[in-house]
Order: C-alpha cells, then structure tokens, then sequence
C-alpha cells in the first residue's frame, strides 16, 4: 500500500503559482483570442485606425504648445496671429494674393496648416485642443453609463420582483424620449459643463436603454453553475452581483461603452453648436463660430472652415459606431464567422 | 389584440404621469423662481416681492404646487410667454404644432417606405462595387453630424444651385400683395394656406391607400395598371384643386420651403433603415422556407417581396420605433439649421431667451409627442404581428 503523500500546507492540489497570476494569464489569453478576431473585420480596423489618430491629435497639442507654438498666436481660445492682416486665411501652404501678410519670412508654410478662423485663431490648434475634451467626454459618459447600467441590470437579473419591476419601466420611460430636448431643458435650467453633461448622459442612458440588454444577458448567467456553488458556499447577495455576475458582463458593457461614445460625442458637438454649453472650445463651437460669422454659405474657397471641425465630429462618432459593430461580432456569438 | 392594445395605453398614460412628474421637479429645481424676473428693478421693495410670491402660490407645498400645475396642464393653460409677451403659451404651441408635425411624419414616412424598399433590393446584390458602396453610404448617414449635414445641403442646394430657399417657411415677397379675407399678417396667411394644405394632402393619401386596399385582389398586371391610373388620378386632382383655389404659388412657396427639412431629415433615418433591413433580409434569406419558395420554381422577385421581405419587416419596424426619439431630436436640429418656425426652433430661442414657461410648454409637448408616436407604432406593429393580432 502506498502513502498519500500530502504537499506541505495540507492542500490536495497546490497552487504553483497565486491566483492573481492564473486570472492574469487567462485575461492575457482571452484579450489575446478576441483581438485575433477583431483584427479579421476591416471595418473594425478602420474605425480603431481613427480613433487612434484622433487620440494622437489630442496628446499632441499640450507638447507643441510647450514646444514650437507660442501661446499668443496659438491658443485655441485667445491666439491670435498678428502677422497676417486679413483673417479668415487659407492654409499657409496655400498661395492667395487677397491675404494680406505683414512680414513674409515669419510666414512658412507650416505656420498655419489648416489657416485661421474669422477670429485669427488657428484652426488645426483649435481642432486638436478640443480632441481631448472630446474624448474624455466619450470616455467619462461611457463609464457612467456602464456603471450604472451593469449594477442595475445585474440587481434586476438577480432579484427580479419589485425591483425589476421599478428598473424596467423606468427603461421604458427613458427610452421612449429623446436625449436632445431634455439636455436642452437641462441646460436652460441649470449652468451646464462637459462634466455635468457626461453625468447626465450616462444616467440617461444607462437607467433607459442599455440595461434592459444587460439584464438579459446577467438573467442567463444568474442561472450558471458557478452561481449556485457561490450562493451554496454561502456568499451574499452583494457578493454574487459584484464578484461573479458583473465581471462576466463587462465584455458586454464594454461594446456599449462604444456605441455610447458616439451618442455623447454627437449630444455635445448638438449643444454646443447651439451655443448651450459653458466650455472654451469644441468642434460645435467652431462650426457655430464659422456659421455666425456668416462664412459657412459663401462659397467653397472658406472649405477650411467648413470641414475640419464637421468631418471630425462625424469622422469620430462613425469610428466609434465600427468599432461597435466589430466588438459585436467578437462578443455576440451569433454574428461570429467561425 | 385589444388586451396588448389596452395594456400599452395604460403604460404609456403613466409614462405620461412620470414624465411630467420629473418635468416638475426639474422646474422646482431651477435656482429662483419666476418673481425673480418679475422684480429685477432694485428699486422695487422686497416685501412687494413677498406678496407677489404668496399670490402667485409660489409659498404653498410641493404637492399642492404639483397638483395645481397638473390641473392647469390638463385645461391647457401653460402660462403666459415672457420672450413674446403678452400671447399665451397655448396659443404659440397651436400656431406651431402643425408644422413640426407635418415635418416629422413626412420623414418617418418617406424614410421607412424608401429604407425599406432599398434594403430589400440592396440584400439581393451580394459582394461587389455596389455592397460596399451602399454600406458606407448606410453608415456615413447614420454617423454624419446632423447640423453639418444640413449645413451643407443648405449650402448645396441653395447656395450653389440656387434651387431651393434658404430656409424659413415662406417667402415674404410673394405673400405681401395677396389678400385673404379676414387675415392681415404674412404669417396667419400662411398658417391659413399650410393647413389647407396638409388637409388637401391627407385627403389625398386617404384615397391613395384606399386604393391600395381596393386592389389588393387583383393579379399583379392588373393592379399595376389600376394603381398607376388611380395615383395619376389622385395627384392630378390635388394640382387641379390648388391651381383652381388661385392659391397654387403660395402652395408651391411653403412646399419649397419644406422640402430640404424633410430631405435632411429623411435622409439621417434613411441609412438606419436601410441598414437594419439588409441584415435583417440577409438572416431571413437563409431559412428554409425561401429555400423551399424557390425550390417550387417561384421566379426570384416573389421569393424576394412575398416571401422573405414580409418576414423581414417586423424587426425593421421594430427598429423604426425605436428610433422615434432619434428623428424628434434630429427634427429640433433641422428645424433650427433651416429656420423651419416649428416646435424644435423654438424650444431653442425659447431656451436662450430663458422663457421658461414656453421652454416647458415646447418640451411637454415634445414628450407627449414622443409618447404619442410610440403608441401609434406599438398599435401597428401589433397590426402587422400575427402573433400579437391573433395571440
């Protein structure tokens, strides 16, 4: 007969290594699998390539206004560039005998290239100034969003009753109306900045619309196995929403956060062209700006000022949107290829 | 049929009553009140104030200010407007409604009906060129920013080609010389005009869709040449009714007004639609039943309209309900873009302005509308479901 010899601390199975490690690894494994299959969508690609982009314009500015733009000239908001006389200017790599230039050799032809607004700001500066705003906006809007969207979906999955009851119509409400005309009101009643309207798009968003989805996916995980063993092992309810079925809805969430991105991003780019909103500078702001100084009808030589800040609006929200849909096709088993 | 009907009414009635319950608790929130206007002259002693307050019922409880405002709601009495001063907010919401709402179904309509139909033939032309082509149009309309889309359209068509006016709703010129009896002002001339003419028109799509259920039975030669004959009959009826009326170029002024708002907005729902339906046409031409449909010899254009466009509506309208709230809050942004004077134009001045009673009125009225078109759309969908007709 032989001995069963027991390794040291009195365990059958000895960990070799600690579990944060083996979480590590499957995590790692995982990214791993899905980036394999997100990279076979082209138009996912696409989308990823202008999100990237943009994300290099926005850390970009801080550097050169540190670097080679002075702040006088260069400042989004208060720039102003005295060696050219007649603003708006085409871009500097552009000859046009009507601009009118104090001292020729200051002007190169990377001084301003994408030219001034009617203001003499410089519009590239301006453009990539506001691309960090805009991201964080995306960005913070999308994680309230996904905050709120997996805890209630996940207590209505878990709970059902009275509180999916309350969490579901109060879904309905919200998804029946539309964002525009409330954060309208919102900001007619109340001083409105990127951070308030991020909170708000986020509660909005996340109570009517996004959980109704997350709630039906945590109600097929509410009936795994897993599950069971935890509540039989003896963990709370708090334990089981936050430790088992919430992370297993992030990938979920996370293709939410996505299509959430475009709807803020689009909700700020509305209100403040509508001059609603109390920040400095934003694509809406330039195009509001282009429009009341009456240049945005006269004729294609003003396209300088008439598609940079529109493209990047529509040229992000799309990006986002693709990533979306190529996310889907990774997370949502039906649309998978293989 | 009638339970899911009844239950969605009684769902979208205490919508309704949570709606407008937030919608007071925003207006409670507001820093100050409505005598802080009323009394900006420093000279104007505070008491005065005091007074004004306990008058105006600005001191009693919440609830009792709630149930109040309700009551007043429900008379239809929303206050008096401060920015136009002294015409009460009814009266501005009844002169403005119409054409908001001529707006916003012209373009549900028009985008349903032409997604739906693209779609489908866009299902059918797999691989190539024109894939491509179609789906990055879908998208780039579905993404495109819409006060910059409508910018240049504007632009376009109005500017460049000089075709179409640049925006508001009629052309002053041409209405100053034509008289009406009893209406004096440009602007109730119009209103008189616009309405005949939405009721012109909807009489008009009455006959057109009775027609379309007349001929339902018919073989499909016949009803093309039925439907075609019937559709020249009731267009050429409406012009001839314009031309005799005398009023055809005033008619002809507000449609050329309207008709960039409507593309705009038509267009911005179009690529959704379109897009939703190819999927969804893509999915329903892989059941067995199509296979079956053209096992039978069935030549493809039936397999396509009868058998798998029919299946592939439900989730389309689905989508377009859905989608309500995008094309109210993309109605606002046009109208604002083209001047178009309806509801979303003037929740907008109304909320520079700070003219808080017309902001309310304009948005209650936004959100009963929302609500309104949702119940229409639930009551359809449960037309088109079997599931639901018979269930």
């Amino acid at each position: 007969m032989s001995t069963v010899t027991y390794p040291p601390g009195g365990a059958v199975v000895a960990p070799h290594e600690p579990t944060w490690r083996v979480r590590w690894r499957l995590t790692r494994k995982a990214l791993r699998e899905s980036w394999a299959m997100f990279r076979e969508n082209p138009v996912g690609l696409v989308g990823l390539g202008i999100i990237v982009f943009y994300a290099i314009l926005g850390a970009l500015h801080p550097i050169l206004m540190r670097t080679i733009w002075d702040e006088a000239t260069y400042d989004p908001v208060t720039g102003f560039d005295r060696n050219i006389i007649t603003h708006p200017s085409p871009p500097s790599w552009i000859q046009d005998e009507e601009i009118i230039i104090v001292d020729p050799g200051l002007q190169q032809w990377w001084t301003h290239l994408l030219g001034t607004d009617p203001l003499g700001r410089d519009i590239l500066s301006q453009l990539m100034y506001s691309t960090s705003s805009e991201f964080g906006l995306g960005i913070g809007a999308a994680l309230v969003t996904v905050f709120i969207a997996t805890t209630t979906g996940a207590i209505a999955a878990y709970y059902g009753g009275i509180a999916d009851t309350i969490i579901m119509r109060l879904a309905d409400v919200l998804l029946m109306l539309p964002f525009i005309p409330i954060l309208i009101v919102l900001s007619a009643l109340f001083d409105f900045q990127l951070i308030h309207l991020a909170i708000v798009l986020g509660i909005l968003s996340g109570l009517g619309g996004t959980n109704i989805t997350i709630k039906a996916q945590a109600l097929t995980l509410k009936v795994k196995a897993y599950v069971d063993a935890a509540r039989v092992a003896g963990g709370s309810d708090w334990h089981i929403i936050f430790v088992h079925l919430v992370p297993n809805l992030l990938p979920l969430a996370f293709l939410y956060m996505m299509i959430n991105v475009t709807n803020a991003i689009f909700s700020e780019a509305v209100l403040s062209f509508f001059g609603l909103l109390n920040i400095r500078i934003s694509w809406g702001i330039m195009i509001s700006t282009t429009q009341a100084a009456g240049y945005l009808l006269t004729g294609w030589e003003y396209w300088y000022l008439m598609f940079p800040a529109g493209l990047s609006i529509s040229l992000l929200c799309s990006a986002f949107y693709l990533v979306g849909r190529a996310l889907d096709e990774v997370i949502n088993p039906r649309l998978r290829k293989r | 049929m009638r339970k899911y009907i009844l239950t969605r009414v009684g769902q979208i009635i205490i919508t309704l009553l949570i709606f407008q319950v937030l919608m007071f608790l925003l207006l409670n929130q507001m820093p100050g009140d409505v005598t802080n206007r009323m009394f900006s002259n420093p000279k104007i002693p505070p008491e005065v104030r005091e007074r004004t307050r306990v008058a105006l019922g600005l001191d009693d409880p919440p609830l009792v200010q709630f149930g109040r405002w309700m009551r007043n709601f429900y008379t239809g009495d929303l206050g008096i407007s401060f920015s136009e001063y002294p015409r009460p907010v009814t009266e501005i919401l009844i002169e403005r409604i119409p054409r908001t709402l001529v707006l916003f179904m012209a373009a549900t309509i028009v985008q349903f009906v032409v997604g739906f139909h693209a779609g489908r033939v866009l299902a059918w032309q797999r691989g190539g060129v024109y894939e491509y082509g179609t789906t990055i149009t879908g998208v780039v309309l579905f993404t495109i920013f819409t006060p910059w889309f409508g910018l240049i359209m504007l632009f376009i068509f109005a500017v460049q080609l000089g075709w179409l006016p640049l925006g508001s709703f009629i052309t002053p010129e041409l209405w100053s010389d034509i008289q009406l009896p009893g209406l004096a002002e440009n602007f109730s001339k119009a209103n008189y005009i616009f309405n005949r003419l939405i009721v012109s028109a909807t009489i008009a799509l009455v006959l057109w869709v009775a027609l379309l259920l007349a001929t339902r039975r018919l073989s499909a030669y016949q009803r093309r040449r039925f439907l075609a004959l019937g559709t020249l009959i009731v267009i050429a009826g409406l012009v001839a009714y314009w031309i005799l009326t005398g009023f055809s170029p005033l008619a002809t002024d507000i449609i050329r007004h309207m008709a960039l708002p409507v593309l705009v907005l038509t267009l911005v729902g179009f690529g959704g639609t379109m897009l939703t339906m190819r999927t969804t046409m893509l999915d329903t031409l892989r059941e067995d039943y199509i296979q079956t449909a053209r096992a039978k010899g069935l030549p493809e254009n039936v397999v396509r309209d009868r058998h798998a466009a029919r299946n592939a509506l439900l989730p389309v309208f689905t989508g377009l309900i859905i989608g309500l709230p995008f094309v109210i809050s993309g109605g606002i942004i046009t109208e604002r873009i083209f001047s178009w004077p309806g509801m979303g134009t003037t929740l907008l001045t109304a909320t520079l302005a700070e003219d808080i009673p017309l902001v309310m009125g304009t948005f209650s009225f936004i959100g009963v509308l929302a609500l309104l078109a949702h119940l229409v759309a639930d009551i359809t969908y449960a037309f088109l479901d079997p599931r639901i007709r018979y269930g």
